[in-house]
Parts: C-alpha cells; structure tokens; sequence
C-alpha cells in the first residue's frame, strides 16, 4: 500500500511539471510580460518607462528560461520560468497586485470555502443517493418516470438560475436568511444556509440520474437474485447489496472532487459574497491579476491528482477484491 | 450593390457545420448500422419531439449567420459608394422593428408606458406650462393605440386570438399536405395514414413532431403578431426589446455548442485512435498529454486562457475592421479553448475502444494480409466508432450552452457587447435589486435557455439508446 502510494505520488510529479509548463506557456509565452504591462497600465500611461517599473516591480524582468549574464546556478533560477513557475512546487506563489502575498491569502480563505463546499457535498451525496434509490426501489412506476423527467428537467436549468431563484425566493420574498455576506464563528450558520441548499438542489438533476442508471445496473445482477431467492425484502436487498456494491463506480466519481473542495464554487460565492478562495479566483480574472489565476491552477491540479489519488485509496475500502501490489 | 456581404469566420463554420451535417447524414445511410439506430431515434417520441424544438432554434442561429452591411444613404450623386460600420445578418432585416424601435429605458412586457416616473412639461388649457411626475407613454410600445390606451387589453386579446386561428390554420395545412406526400409514399391512403398516424405507427414518430409543431405555432404565433406593435418581452437598461436579445443569443449558444465540437473532434478522434491503435511510446505521450491537460480543473484552464487571448485582443486592435469581427473573433477562440479543454474524455473513451477493436479477428485478418495501418484505421476502425462519437457530440452541446452562461458572468466568456444567454442573465441580474423588481429579461432568458437545453438533452437521450450497442439490446 504505501510503496503503491510512493509510486503513485511519483507518477503526479511529471503531470505537474506538465502544468506548470503549460500555465508558463499561457502566461509568459504566448503573451510577453510587456504586452501584460500594456494591457494592466491602460493605452494612456503607456511608456517605456512605465512598463519597464511595472516589470521590475513584479520581478518580470527577468529573461525567460536561460539568464546569460547571472553567474554559477544564477544562469538557470535569475529567470522568470525559475522564478515564477517553479518556485510554485514549494508553495511560494508570489504577490498579487495589492502586494498581498498570495499563499498566505489563499490559507485565510480555505476556511470559509470549505465550510460551503463540505456541507453541500455532503448533504448532496445523501440526498442525491438516497432520491435514486427512492426512483430505483419504485422502478418501472410512473413515480420513477416522472422522478426521471423531473432529473432532466432540473439538469436543464442553469446554475445561474438556481442561485437567483434561491436568492430571490428565499432572501428577498419570505426575508428568511440575509442575501449574501460571511461572519466566522457560530453565527456563520445563516449565511451558509442557503447556499449549501441551492447548491445540493442545483447538483440532484445530474447526479440522481447518474447514480439510478448505476443501481439499475447492479439490481440485474445474479447476487441480487439469489439475495431475494433468500427471502430477502427489496429493502434490506437494496441497502445490504445493490447499495454497497454501487458504492464502486460511485466513488470513482465522487471522491476525485473531495479534494477539489477547497477550491469552492466560483458561482456561489461570488454571488453570496463569501470571502472563499472561489471569489478570490472571479475577483483575481476581473482585475486580470495574472499571479493569482497562474497559482489558482497550479493549486486546483495539485488538489485534482491529490484527489485521483484518493480515489484509488477508498477502492480498498469499498471493494476488498482490489489489491495494491 | 445595396449591401456588401461580411462573412464572419464563425459563419464558415456554421456552414461548414451544415455541410457535415449533411454528409454524416449520406454517411449514415449508407451504413447499415447507424441507418438502423438512426431510424431507432426516429421513432422515439421524446426525441422526435425535442429535435423539431431544436430545429426551430437552429434556423433561427442559421438565418442569424448570413451577415452584410447595408449601404449608407449617400446625399449627393457621384460620391464613393460608404457601407455601414454595423453589420447585420439576415435575421435582423428580417426583425428590423424590433432592432430599430428602442424605448429610452425600461418597459414590462406590454407596456404602453415606461417602468418608471419621469418629470416632463404639460401644456395647460390656459396655456401656462407645468411639471408633472408621470409614466411616461412609450414612443413604440401599443404606438397605434394613439391616445386610447384603454383600448390595450382588448386589442391583445383580440390580436391573440387572430394568431391561434392563423396558427391552427397553419397546422392544418401542414397535417394535410404531410400526410398526403406520407400516404403517397406508403402507396396508400390518405385516411389509413391518418389512423397509423395517431395511433403512432408509422416507422418515425411524426405524431410526436406534428404535435410539437402545433404546441410551437400555438405559442410562438401570439408572440410575433403581438411583437409587431408591442415589446412582447419588455425593454432593458437602455430600451432593446428583450425578444430581440433572445433571437440574437440562440445563435451564440449555437455556435458556442456546436462549433467547440468541431474544435474537440478531430483532437480527440486522432489522438484517440493514435494511442489505441499503435500502443507503446505514442500511448504513453498521448496519455501523459490528456491527464496533464485533464488535471487542470476546467474553469481555471479557461479563465487562464482568455485572459490571456484577451491581451491578444486589446494589444492588436488593427486586426479587426468592425467591432462585431472582434466580438466573432472572441467568440471564435473561446470555442477554441472550450474544445481544447474539453477533448480528453472523449479521447480516453475512443483510446479504449481502440485498444478493444485492435485485437478482433479481422482487424488481425487485416493485419496479416498487408493492409496498411491508415487503410485499417481508415476502413475498419473508425466506422466502429462513430457511435461513440455522435453520442458525445449531443451530449455535449447541452452542457456547453450551459458552460456559456456561467463563464460570461465570470467575465470569461464572450464580448460583452455580443448578445448571449449568459450576458442577458449578467446585466439582469442587478435588477433584481431593484424596488420593483425588473424580472421580464430574466424570466424570458430563462425560459428559452430552459426550452433549448430541455430539447438538446432530451435528443441527446434518445441518440444515446439508439446508438448504444448495451443499451440497444435492452429496449
């Protein structure tokens, strides 16, 4: 298992390096850091001297790959790829254009992301699984047809308008629980509310199809048969077997985003103002704060094979017959 | 000339998007086993249903992708012929009222006056002048009404009911005319056709489509008389008729959700087939090129990216002639990036067919006889995996339309200045706000948004039954 883990860890170094080449790639070649400087100084400041200070000051003046004029090690890390792009492998990420410095801003808004993503997630889970299991147990009926139109009908709607509807129904006409804003502590609880709601009815449509399709699979299997051979009631049949076993490919789906929850939802908490790192991410791409996008993604597929990972972890769990060797 | 043809690039590849249509579809018929599951998506009900639906919204985008630019009245005789800088496509000649005739700010749908109170000088009987703080009278919005404002109610209701008769007279005459070329082609007649027809019968479900079109017509028929002297949708910020913005966004959910395919396919049928087919160092470099791609969450591999072909944009702004070239051209690359970030799933599923395919009897047979590896790729591996391919191209237009709205409200999206679901929801959004609420332009994008995606899915499920060999077998 753990030498398993060590080879798997080892295999995500080469994916990583492939991104930070390719955001480098994006962000530095494509576009040099003086057409960067022209488009953050605005046409009318535009002066050499200006973009000049403007580089210095974020440290893009450096050459790109290969620095002629630094000396021993200097030639390779005195440049911008070193500098900007690899310095991201031990969590330095730089500064944004406040002067913020970006990681420790990013560990300041990991809380209350986390505290919209999990209980969504959570509570998604149980009540996605548990409205499946509702439409397979009445499998054939018109409840589970129209269970199944009504997935289609909600998959239809966009994100968009769930939180405005959510937003509008539930702050603005019944005055239940505030629009937006974020306090820490306890009383966090009526601003998260609403958004952990919106966010588990927004994710049913999709998921609840998905996972009725899995357990229809599993209920045409032998075990089920012999289970109800057995005088099993459907109940104890779908809990006790078709549950677990589905557990597999529902897993594979589900626990790759686990870690992605740090990340938040860009939607919700731009829209409920929550000061998470899914906001830091919208304000950063409307300010064009090209640091703070550059080290989003590096973030976001450190947390994405972290979570590939994991995946294969909880298959031992779920599914005994699996084996790392 | 009284206009000078534009083609914007994204019409190309509309056109050429209707040119594959079509040559899929002589394809198909030619090949026994898609002809069969075609024909399985022609009799199912929903399916049928959802494409005349999507029919609809598609030669509203098509007649939006013929684009000129009118030629300017010229004062004098003799001078240089001068085009418009703005340029039109033919769905806006054809809606040119509902272009040009543009309220001050906003107005409920129907309306006779504005939404809000203005002060404005009233002539006395006497002949002093006045302020008054009213609402004031729209200058197009129920204009033939004169004075008589009264009147309104009774003229909708009167002009509503004028539509559904036009309509029910329409659907008549297409059942009719339908029916007769059906029962000249079944060789039989008209009224045993008409009995299989209800009973849903025939081999395409044609009952399910005439319904679908008398639904439509019923509907959509109130809405363009009624769009003749009134703002059936409203007005926004600055007075566009709202029904105007919604023909105008079908055609950029289109694009975005048909063009990014064209982008995504070849990607992910080439390297796809590559990697399955010669296996070893080619497989292991596509694969280390998908998951490298794949691990980078999509969102921020899109914001990344046109962030960037934003600084493109601005720092070259000689490239562009009209600013609606720069609005395709934005458009044009975020298609592009959508389909560079969205090719690796269906990469890795036509990897693994691949690798399935290649070890079968007669790909070995072919093998051994000497074919060439483009001939077997050619003839004997891809046709096995159309399939495939078409059900993700249905089931990936809903989800990019979706993707559309959420990434033009994240500023990631199109121009804001080219008319999108996603831009409507985004400059509606700060008027729910508003004490009284301005709801119209929301409602109405949620609504036709809803109604294109609903559709588009609904297809989609019917495609993937009839193309799925593990699910063919079942139903």
């Amino acid at each position: 298992m753990l030498a398993y883990l060590l080879r798997r860890s080892l295999y995500a170094i080469p994916i990583l390096i492939g991104v930070n080449l390719i955001t480098f790639a994006l962000f530095f070649v494509v576009n040099s850091p003086d057409d960067m400087a022209r488009m953050q100084l605005g046409v009318k400041r535009v002066t050499p001297e200006a973009i000049a200070k403007w580089k210095v000051e974020r440290g893009y003046d450096k050459p790109l790959f290969f620095n002629a004029q630094a000396e021993g090690v200097g030639v390779l890390t005195d440049t911008i790829l070193f500098a900007k792009s690899a310095r991201m492998f031990v969590g330095d990420f730089g500064r944004a254009e406040d002067g913020r410095d970006i990681a420790r801003e990013i560990t300041t808004r990991m809380g209350p992301s986390l505290a919209i993503a999990l209980p969504t997630f959570i509570l998604g889970l149980y009540v996605t699984v548990s409205f499946a299991l509702l439409l397979t147990f009445f499998r054939g009926s018109y409840l589970d047809i129209w269970g199944v139109v009504l997935c289609v009908a909600l998959m239809s709607i966009s994100g968009l308008f769930y939180i405005i509807g959510g937003q509008f129904l539930i702050s603005k006409l019944w005055r239940l629980v505030p629009i937006s804003g974020y306090s820490g502590g306890l009383d966090a609880w009526k601003f998260l509310i609403l958004p952990v709601l919106i966010g588990v009815i927004s994710g049913i449509g999709s998921s609840a199809r998905w996972y009725r399709t899995i357990f229809l699979e599993e209920i045409g299997r032998d075990y089920v048969r012999t289970a109800r051979a057995k005088g099993l009631s459907e109940v104890a049949v779908l809990f006790r077997h078709v549950l677990r076993n589905a557990m597999i490919p529902i897993l594979t789906g589900v626990v790759v985003v686990i870690p992605l929850l740090f990340m938040g939802s860009l939607l919700t908490e731009s829209f409920f103002g929550i000061p998470g790192l899914g906001s830091y991410t919208i304000d950063a791409i409307n300010a064009q704060d090209f640091a703070v996008v550059r080290a989003m993604v590096f973030i976001g597929s450190v947390l994405y094979i972290a979570g590939l990972m994991l995946t294969d972890i909880s298959y031992t769990f779920v599914d005994p017959r699996i084996r790392f060797e | 000339m009284t206009f000078l043809p534009v083609i914007l690039w994204s019409d190309v590849l509309i056109w050429l998007l209707v040119l594959a249509a079509i040559v899929l579809g002589v394809l198909s018929s030619r090949n026994p086993p898609l002809r069969a599951a075609w024909q399985r998506v022609g009799r199912s009900r929903p399916g049928m249903a959802a494409a005349t639906v999507l029919m609809a919204f598609v030669l509203v985008g098509l007649l939006d992708s013929l684009h000129y630019r009118p030629r300017l009245e010229s004062r004098e005789a003799g001078q240089p012929v001068a085009y418009s800088v703005e340029v039109l496509s033919l769905l806006d000649a054809m809606v040119t009222p509902l272009r040009t005739r543009s309220e001050k700010t906003y107005s409920q749908p129907l309306a006779t006056r504005a939404y809000t109170k203005e002060a404005f000088d009233v002539r006395d009987a006497d002949g002093s002048l006045r302020q008054v703080r009213d609402f004031p009278r729209l200058k197009f919005g129920g204009a033939h009404l004169g004075d008589d404002e009264a009147r309104r109610d009774d003229d909708i209701v009167k002009r509503v009911l004028a539509a559904e008769a036009l309509a029910c007279a329409i659907l008549a005459g297409i059942a009719l005319g339908g029916s007769y070329l059906l029962a000249r082609r079944h060789a039989c007649s008209a009224r045993q056709i008409w009995s299989a027809l209800w009973r849903g019968e025939l081999s395409v479900a044609w009952h399910a489509v005439l319904a679908t079109l008398g639904l439509l017509l019923l509907l959509l028929m109130p809405l363009a008389v009624l769009s003749v002297d009134y703002h059936v949708f409203g007005t926004d910020k600055v007075g566009q008729d709202v029904l105007y913005q919604i023909l105008k966004s079908v055609r950029t959910a289109l694009v975005i959700g048909l063009v990014t395919t064209l982008v995504m396919l070849p990607l992910s049928i080439l390297l796809g087939i590559l990697a399955g087919y010669f296996r070893g160092w080619v497989d292991d470099l596509i694969q280390y090129l998908y998951t490298t791609l794949s691990s980078i969450p999509g969102v921020l591999l899109i914001a990344a990216a046109v962030l960037m072909m934003q600084v493109i944009i601005d720092t070259h702004p000689q490239w562009f002639a009209t600013a609606a070239e720069r609005a395709d051209l934005r458009l044009l690359a975020l298609c592009f990036i959508l389909g560079v970030t969205s090719w690796t799933g269906l990469c890795r599923l036509l990897r693994g067919e691949t690798l399935k395919l290649r070890e079968l009897e007669y790909i070995q047979a072919a093998q051994a006889f000497g074919v060439s590896d483009l001939r077997i790729i050619l003839r004997h591996i891809l046709p096995n995996l159309m399939h495939i391919v078409i059900i993700a191209l249905v089931m990936d237009f809903s989800s990019l339309v979706l993707a559309e709205a959420v990434l033009s409200y994240v500023g990631i999206g199109v121009d804001p200045t080219m008319i999108s679901f996603g831009t409507m929801i985004n400059n509606a959004r700060m008027e729910m706000a508003r004490e009284p609420m301005v709801w119209w332009s929301l409602a109405a994008a949620f609504v036709f948004m809803f109604t294109l995606v609903l559709a588009a899915n609904l297809l989609a499920d019917a495609v993937r039954d009839a193309f799925d060999p593990r699910l063919a077998g079942s139903s």
